[in-house]
């Protein structure tokens, strides 16, 4: 049957199930095909905390969204165009988010009075008007499935669970997507068992020719691929981008990396990653908690390795006291933090960027360290390399904040040539004559990183404040002062070592919106977008301690400025405290992303309450 | 042979700091730093592949009066530091140096898988049963009912057997020995060195100022013969003044006899710290009075160390897979080209 085609510019697709359903899966084979078509693409992974939370239940609802595009994207998409929904459950939760006049892909056969109760539906709602203004397509997926494999030799039960195959391959169909990329994945994954790897691809090619065949569904859509700056691309997540951008920094350092870390989502995924490649001699261990960690992490360093350690925000904690001994040391480490929303246990698999005080604060006395924040999921590769670069060369724990956002979140990565990034130099001393523990860089204050095995350099560190210059143990008042302040000095003087600020839009003007991290999508998009109408540029601060040297001067030519941010206004303090502005927070903290109307809406209302009518070009 | 005869012999001098030692007069701490150098002097290893790092307390200021790499890391975490220094180098010599508060409460866990785990660390724990440096608290190791600053009306906390603690996380060398011995110390740090794996060695030190006398019992020569158990190597368990009483096994419990013309020494359970697991090791840990204290070797036996297993690894790992190829990792998965 031929059907037609329509030409759409982007699609946001939300799939949506049990979390027993395989939505995780299903969304990421999708998005690997519509990567490699060309198409520009950012995802939402969005899974409960529990790994099977009671089946049909609306808190085990596991969503993947993806947007994809023949234009340049910077988000997920605020809103999806398409659901598909597996369970009553999944309808429930996501159908406020479905745009009007949307697709509507439903598994019909999960509509069954016990989901239904489940889900808290009184009624039906493929049984009364409650869809009536989506494009709805009631499929029973299930029995379709099961159908389709009745003489695959498989049980019953792995049948059912091959339903997300028939999904997606409807969806592969609506979107003019290829399966054989998915083919070949299934028949690897399942290698060990033939029968299964086959069901699962039948099942697969069932959704597709339903499709194909089934008269309620009238047309299918085209989405021409995206013009991307030329190069070689991937899909990369930010914990895998991040966890590459290590394994780069340690190649470019010439210098083995090591990786102590204790489980927690969502920085788990990087130990999983790094501990695949040890082949470049990469040494992990898994420590017994995150305290452990943390002085693994440390001595490897003092031993002269690239030392890493990754973690999410109860983990920070807990580090907070070694943290505190690596600043005192002075040796060169990065700490991975990859938010999630708190505090306390709070939100481990949902986003948020509220550990940016702890990052720069979160340590008794006067203890200051280095932080940056990559800005997209592709960026964490680029910032990890930079931790490191900052690392060694100022001899001090840099902190590298993540965000679960961008940790999970996936986008085309343009994969870069290895011998085109400068190298991270690396200087251990071995002259006994001229050594001296706690003398000085003049330019950067670093110290020596005098490694042991070194003869003639056997020195001691520790925890005790250390005599200048000779790093003994010191008590003394005036040395005390003096090492204070150097350890600040220090920190500080990386500002002439990082890029200036860039600003998104003209360089002075009404409204300045300021973002970091994971809002870089939302934020920019949002700017844009109000750029048509308003006076509004915006940056997005990578480097946040130090700041770029010129941010102080980019603040001060614009008259309002607006900080959206995942925490209760955390970058605003910072901002207001350093450089007396007067920064409005924009908050959100509700463990999800900010979607660009919200930023849009937000920074519009803003403005009328100061009067900015006027401030339209 | 020639290399060996060039080999520079160190004497303990070459591990003496220019820092000036500042514990109290008449600590313990004294006579083990000066063994500890002597051990290390002995081992044939060049100073700068020593790292000896430490946590907090009394004993805890050691690495700064050993002329070695050092590191005086923070309360309780000293073993993972160190873990961190042997994995990263596995061919330094990596020396623990930790107290009763430090490495049983609150390093506990770090010690516990430290022992566990088997790294080839060479772990001192000095024993006063009192927090010293923060001026007389009781500790994990102290007695029940102890009266200290912080418990004027006796202590409520049951003591651990540090020992007992090693058997049960699994540790590959167990020893005893105290402060007040220099020679047996010297002895049982020289096999603690040799030991390829992780070494846990309580060492039974008197704090003077806070605890003064704690084991006055164990080493003091009217007493010291009935109260203390030397453990010899392939010997049976005799101890007494003229050498008459014996530990014999009823079943599964210990029991001390007298030797004579009922009980023969053949009767008594012969020493062997190479038995399999850890049962016997349990057994000597728990003695405690009426029993003498047993003092020596209570268990050895060699498995492959974390250290080597991680590197093993990665050996493994490029022999099969070639030296990391990293353009290659980045291309991995689906990649595409845009023109």
């Amino acid at each position: 049957m031929k059907k037609d085609i329509e030409e759409l510019q982007d699609v946001v697709i939300r799939f949506a199930g049990d979390s027993g359903d395989g939505m995780q899966l299903t969304g990421t084979q999708f998005t690997k095909t519509t990567a490699v078509l060309g198409n520009d693409i950012a995802t939402l992974p969005d899974y409960p905390s529990e790994i099977r939370a009671p089946q049909g239940s609306l808190a085990g609802v596991s969503a993947f969204q993806i947007n994809f595009s023949s234009r340049d994207i910077r988000t997920p998409g605020d809103d999806p165009n398409v659901l598909v929904a597996m369970n009553p459950a999944a309808l429930k939760t996501s159908l406020k988010d479905l745009v009007e006049g949307g697709i509507l892909v439903i598994n019909e056969d999960a509509f069954n009075a016990q989901n239904l109760a489940k889900a808290g539906y009184a009624t039906n709602p493929l049984e009364d008007s409650a869809l009536s203004r989506y494009l709805v397509y009631r499929i029973p997926i299930t029995t379709m499935t099961v159908s389709a494999l009745k003489d695959s030799g498989i049980s019953k039960k792995e049948m059912d669970r091959s339903r997300n195959f028939f999904a997606l391959g409807l969806m592969f169909w609506l979107f003019q997507r290829p399966m054989d990329i998915t083919v070949e994945w299934i028949r690897k994954k399942f290698s060990k068992d033939k029968n299964i790897a086959e069901a699962n691809v039948l099942a697969l090619t069932a959704g597709y020719n339903y499709g194909e065949n089934a008269e309620v569904i009238k047309k299918h859509y085209r989405i021409a691929p995206a013009k991307n700056v030329p190069g070689t691309y991937r899909n990369i997540t930010g914990n895998e981008a991040a966890a590459l951008g290590f394994l780069t920094a340690a190649k470019l350092a010439n210098t083995p990396l090591f990786y102590g870390s204790y489980p927690i989502t969502p920085a788990s995924d990087i130990l999983h990653e790094l501990s695949k490649h040890k082949n470049f001699g990469v040494l992990t261990l898994q420590a017994e908690d995150e305290i452990a960690a943390m002085g693994a992490t440390i001595g490897a360093s003092f031993a002269g390795l690239m030392a890493l350690t990754g973690t999410s925000g109860p983990g920070l904690s807990l580090k907070s006291e070694a943290m505190g001994l690596a600043v005192m040391t002075e040796l060169p480490m990065v700490i991975a933090n990859v938010q999630r929303g708190g505090p306390s246990t709070g939100l481990p698999t949902k986003t948020e960027q509220s550990d940016l005080l702890q990052a720069m604060y979160g340590r008794h006395s006067e203890c200051p360290l280095a932080v940056v924040a990559p800005a997209t999921s592709a960026d964490c590769f680029q910032m990890a390399v930079e931790a490191f670069r900052i690392a060694v060369k100022f001899m001090t724990p840099v902190i590298y904040l993540s965000d679960g956002y961008l940790a999970n979140g996936t986008e085309p990565w343009r994969i870069p040539e290895i011998d085109s990034l400068p190298k991270i130099e690396v200087k251990h001393p071995t002259d006994p004559a001229s050594f001296k523990p706690y003398a000085r860089d003049e330019k950067t204050l670093s110290r020596p990183w005098a490694i042991p095995g070194t003869p003639g350099l056997e020195h001691r560190i520790g925890g005790l404040e250390k005599l200048n210059i000779q790093g003994t143990v010191s008590h003394d008042p005036a040395n005390h002062d003096v090492m204070m302040h150097l350890r600040a000095e220090k920190i500080e003087r990386i500002a002439d070592h990082i890029p200036l600020q860039e600003v998104f839009g003209k360089p002075e003007g009404k409204v300045l919106v300021v973002g970091w991290g994971g809002t870089y999508g939302a934020i920019t998009s949002a700017v844009e977008e109000l750029q048509k109408e308003y006076s509004v540029s915006s940056i997005h601060i990578r480097y946040l301690n130090p700041f770029p040297k010129n941010l102080g001067e980019i603040l001060s030519k614009f008259e309002t400025i607006i900080v959206p941010e995942l925490n209760l206004g955390q970058l605003a303090h910072l901002l207001r405290a350093k450089y007396l502005v007067e920064a409005i927070s924009f908050p959100k903290v509700q463990g999800q992303p900010f979607k660009i109307r919200e930023i849009i809406d937000g920074i519009k209302k803003i403005m009328e309450t100061k009067g900015g009518s006027s401030w339209k070009i | 042979m020639e290399d060996l005869k060039n080999l520079p012999t160190l004497t303990r001098k070459d591990f003496v700091s220019s820092q000036e030692v500042r514990w109290c007069p008449g600590c313990g701490d004294y006579s083990i730093l000066a063994q500890a150098q002597k051990t290390m002097a002995d081992m044939g290893i060049p100073r700068e592949k020593f790292v000896v790092v430490s946590g907090i307390g009394c004993s805890s200021r050691m690495p700064y009066y050993v002329n070695t790499y050092g590191f005086h890391t923070i309360h309780g975490r000293a073993p993972t530091v160190a873990t961190g220094i042997k994995v990263a180098n596995p061919d330094l010599n990596v020396w623990v140096v930790t107290g009763d508060g430090d490495s049983l409460s609150i390093g506990g866990n770090h010690t516990l898988h430290a022992l566990r785990k088997n790294i080839d660390l060479k772990i001192l724990l000095f024993n006063n049963q009192i927090y010293g440096l923060t001026k007389g608290q009781y500790s994990p190791t102290s007695e029940l009912g102890k009266k200290t600053k912080s418990s004027p009306y006796g202590s409520v906390d049951y003591p651990l057997s540090p020992l007992s603690f090693a058997a049960g996380a699994g540790a590959t060398f167990i020893a005893r020995t105290l402060a007040s011995d220099p020679v047996h110390m010297g002895e049982v740090m020289g096999q603690a060195a040799k030991h390829r794996g992780v070494a846990f060695v309580e060492i039974l030190q008197n704090c003077v100022i806070f605890n003064d006398n704690a084991y006055g019992e164990l080493t003091e020569k009217e007493t010291r013969p009935e109260r203390i158990l030397q453990l010899e190597q392939g010997k049976p368990l005799v101890f007494g003044k003229d050498r008459k009483k014996g530990i014999r096994l009823n079943g599964l419990t210990p029991e001390i006899v007298e030797l004579g013309d009922d009980v023969k020494e053949s009767d008594l359970l012969v020493h062997d710290a190479g038995r399999a697991g850890l049962n016997y090791a349990f057994l000597l840990a728990e003695m405690e009075s009426p029993f003498p204290i047993p003092i020596g070797i209570f268990h050895r036996e060699d498995r492959p160390t974390l250290d080597q297993m991680i590197h093993a690894q990665v050996a493994q790992a490029r022999k099969a897979l070639g030296e990391g190829d990293l353009m290659k990792v980045f291309r991995s998965g689906e990649v595409w080209e845009v023109a």
